[in-house]
C-alpha cells in the first residue's frame, strides 16, 4: 500500500472542497452583507437595522409590529404597507395581493421586502402602539362545550391601551406532535379600562394548531406571548343606531364594546343579534341581557337555527337575517358591527345593504 | 476526428439530445413539466449551469485530476464543483436580481441533483473533448434539455382537458410521450453523428 499516495489524494479532495467552501463563505460575507440600513418611517421616525432581513422582522426587532397573521410566509397579505423608496422591484410572490391601484401607490408586503439599503416606508400611526406582551394565564372558563374564555394577566409591559373591538395575536409554542410555533388572531373580549388584564374567547377549530393548544394544553399560570392591539374594528363616535351581529366566538369584541359603552354612557339605539345552533351553543346570555338595564334602548336577540326538542326553546328560530327589520328604524342612519365566520359576514353584509344600510357603515373583522 | 464545436453545439440539441437519447435528467423533467412557464425557468437555469460547469469541470479535470492521477475520484469532484457552483449562482442572483431569483431561485437547488449535468461532464471526459468543444457541447446539451422539457410541458398543458385512462395519468403518460418524442428526434440523427 502506498500511504503517501492515499494521503495526497485525500488532501487534494479536501483542498478542492475547502477552496469551494471558502468561495461560498466569502461570497456570502460580501454579497449578503448589506451593512446597517436606515428605515425611515412616515418621515418622522428613523430606525437603524442590520440589512439582509425582511422588513417585517427588521421592524419587529425594533419593537414595531406590523400585523401579520401567517408569520411572514407571504400567504395572508396582512402586512401590507407603503414603501416609497428603496424597496426594489415588486416580487411575483406579492402581486396576487394587490390591484393595479395599490401597486401604483407603492403598496408592498412587509414580509417579502428585504431591507438591502436605506428604505422609506409609510405605516399607520396606530402600529406604534402595538407591543409584544408577556402574559400569564389567570383563568380558563368553559363557556360552551367548544368555547373557552381565557383571561391573561399582563406581566411586561403591565398595561395595554386598546379600543374596544380590536384584536391581539396569541403565539402557540411547539407542543405534542406540532413542530411549529404559530400566531393566531383573537379579539379582546374584556373592557379597555381594565388595562392590566385581557380576556379572549376561543372556539375550538377541528385540527386547528392554536385552538387545540388553548383547549387541550394551556393551563392556568402558564406564560404566553401576545402582540397587539391590531385592527380598525371599533365603535365609531356618532349618534347613529347600532346593530351588532355575532356568531360563535364572535361575541368577544362585542362584549368588550358593550362594557366600554356602559362605562362611558350611551343613549344610542342598540340591537344585538346572536346566531347559534342549539341552546348548547349559547353562552353569557344572562350577562348580555343585563345590559338592558344599563342602556336606555338595548335589545338582545339570541336566535337558534336548529333547536333540539329537549331544549324547550321558546325564543326565535331559523336564520338571523329575517329578524333585522324588527330592529331597523332608519337604515341610512344605522351602523352595523359584525363578527363571525367569513361566510356569515358575506351573507349578512349583503342582506344589510339590501335593507338600506350604507356599505361604508358596515364594519367587521375578517379573520381568514 | 476533430468535430467543430459549432457542429457539436447543434448536434447536442437535436441529434443527440441528452434527455431524449440518453434519458438523463428525468426526475425534474417529469416533475416540473406541468406548466410551460416554470419549465422555461428550470430549463434556463439548467442551460446556464451546464455551460458553466462543463467549462469549470474541464479545467478541474485537465489541471488537477489528471496530473494528480485521481481519475477514479472524478465523480465526487464533479459533483462537489456542481453543487458549489449552484450555491454561488444562487447567492449572486439573489443579490443582483431579486425578480430572477424568485422565478429561477426555487429551481436552482433542484439542479444540484440533476444527473444530466453530471452526465455532460462525464461525456466530456469519455469523448476527450477540447475546452472549446466542451463548452459547445455543454451549452448545446443545456439548450437541448430546455427544448425537451418545454415541448413536454406544452403537450401536457394541452392534455389537461383530454381523457387519459386512470392507470396512465401523470408520469405514465409523460413517459409514453417522451418515448414518442425520442422516436421523432431520431429523425434528426442522419444529419451528424457525434457519439
Amino acid at each position: 500500500m502506498n500511504y503517501q499516495k492515499i494521503i495526497t489524494e485525500i488532501l487534494i479532495l479536501a483542498g478542492i472542497s475547502g477552496v469551494l467552501a471558502t468561495l461560498i463563505v466569502v461570497a456570502k460575507a460580501i454579497l449578503q452583507n448589506y451593512g446597517e440600513c436606515v428605515i425611515d418611517i412616515n418621515g418622522k421616525r428613523k430606525v437603524t437595522v442590520k440589512g439582509g432581513g425582511s422588513l417585517l422582522t427588521s421592524l419587529a426587532e425594533e419593537n414595531i409590529f406590523v400585523p401579520s397573521a401567517c408569520g411572514g410566509k407571504g400567504s395572508c397579505g396582512a402586512c401590507k404597507c407603503v414603501v416609497t423608496d428603496g424597496g426594489g422591484p415588486v416580487l411575483p410572490t406579492e402581486k396576487p395581493f394587490f390591484d393595479a391601484k395599490e401597486l401604483a401607490a407603492n403598496y408592498r408586503l412587509a414580509c417579502q421586502v428585504k431591507v438591502k439599503n436605506d428604505i422609506k416606508i409609510e405605516i399607520p400611526e396606530e402600529i406604534f402602539n402595538i407591543r409584544k406582551f408577556n402574559g400569564k394565564v389567570a383563568k380558563i372558563e368553559d363557556f360552551t362545550y367548544d368555547i373557552k374564555g381565557v383571561t391573561f394577566d399582563l406581566i411586561s409591559p403591565k398595561e395595554i391601551d386598546f379600543k374596544a373591538g380590536q384584536y391581539v395575536q396569541l403565539r402557540s409554542p411547539k407542543y405534542g406532535k406540532v413542530r411549529e410555533s404559530v400566531t393566531r388572531a383573537y379579539s379582546i373580549s374584556s373592557k379597555p379600562s381594565l388595562q392590566n388584564q385581557i380576556q379572549l374567547i376561543i372556539r375550538r377549530v377541528p385540527e386547528g394548531i392554536c385552538t387545540t393548544w388553548v383547549h387541550d394544553f394551556l393551563k392556568e399560570g402558564q406564560e404566553v406571548e401576545i402582540t397587539g392591539p391590531y385592527g380598525d374594528f371599533f365603535i365609531r363616535d356618532t349618534q347613529a343606531d347600532i346593530i351588532f351581529v355575532a356568531g360563535g366566538s364572535g361575541k368577544a369584541p362585542i362584549k368588550s364594546m358593550l362594557e366600554d359603552l356602559a362605562e362611558k354612557g350611551c343613549n344610542r339605539k342598540m340591537s344585538y343579534f346572536f346566531g347559534a345552533k342549539t341552546t348548547k351553543d349559547l353562552y353569557l346570555t344572562k350577562y348580555i341581557e343585563s345590559f338592558c338595564d344599563v342602556f336606555p334602548d338595548f335589545t338582545y336577540y339570541p336566535i337558534l337555527s336548529h333547536p333540539e326538542p329537549d331544549d324547550n326553546w321558546q325564543g326565535r328560530t331559523g336564520w338571523i337575517m329575517p329578524y333585522f327589520p324588527d330592529a331597523l328604524r332608519d337604515p341610512k342612519n344605522t351602523e352595523a358591527y359584525l363578527c363571525g365566520s367569513p361566510g356569515m359576514i358575506a351573507a349578512v353584509t349583503k342582506n344589510l345593504m339590501e335593507l338600506g344600510i350604507p356599505e361604508d357603515k358596515i364594519y367587521y373583522d375578517s379573520f381568514v | 476526428m476533430e468535430i467543430s464545436p459549432w457542429i457539436l453545439f447543434w448536434a447536442s440539441i437535436f441529434t443527440s439530445n441528452i434527455l431524449l437519447t440518453n434519458f438523463l435528467g428525468m426526475c425534474s423533467y417529469l416533475s416540473v413539466s406541468r406548466e410551460v412557464e416554470s419549465s422555461f425557468g428550470l430549463g434556463t437555469a439548467v442551460f446556464f449551469v451546464t455551460t458553466a460547469t462543463t467549462a469549470i469541470n474541464w479545467a478541474v479535470y485537465h489541471l488537477i485530476i489528471v496530473p494528480a492521477d485521481i481519475v477514479y475520484l472524478q465523480y465526487i469532484i464533479f459533483i462537489i464543483v456542481i453543487a458549489a457552483f449552484v450555491q454561488l449562482t444562487e447567492i449572486i442572483v439573489e443579490r443582483f436580481s431579486p425578480v430572477l431569483y424568485y422565478s429561477l431561485g426555487i429551481f436552482l437547488p433542484l439542479i444540484t441533483v440533476n444527473c444530466a449535468i453530471l452526465g455532460i461532464s462525464l461525456f466530456m471526459v469519455i469523448r476527450d473533448y477540447s475546452f472549446i468543444q466542451s463548452v459547445g457541447f455543454g451549452a448545446g446539451s443545456g439548450l437541448g434539455w430546455l427544448l425537451a422539457i418545454m415541448l413536454l410541458a406544452g403537450i401536457r398543458t394541452r392534455l389537461k382537458e383530454k381523457f387519459i385512462p386512470t392507470g396512465l395519468q401523470g408520469a405514465g403518460m409523460s413517459l409514453l410521450i417522451t418515448g414518442i418524442m425520442a422516436l421523432a428526434f431520431m429523425g434528426f440523427s442522419g444529419i451528424v453523428n457525434v457519439q
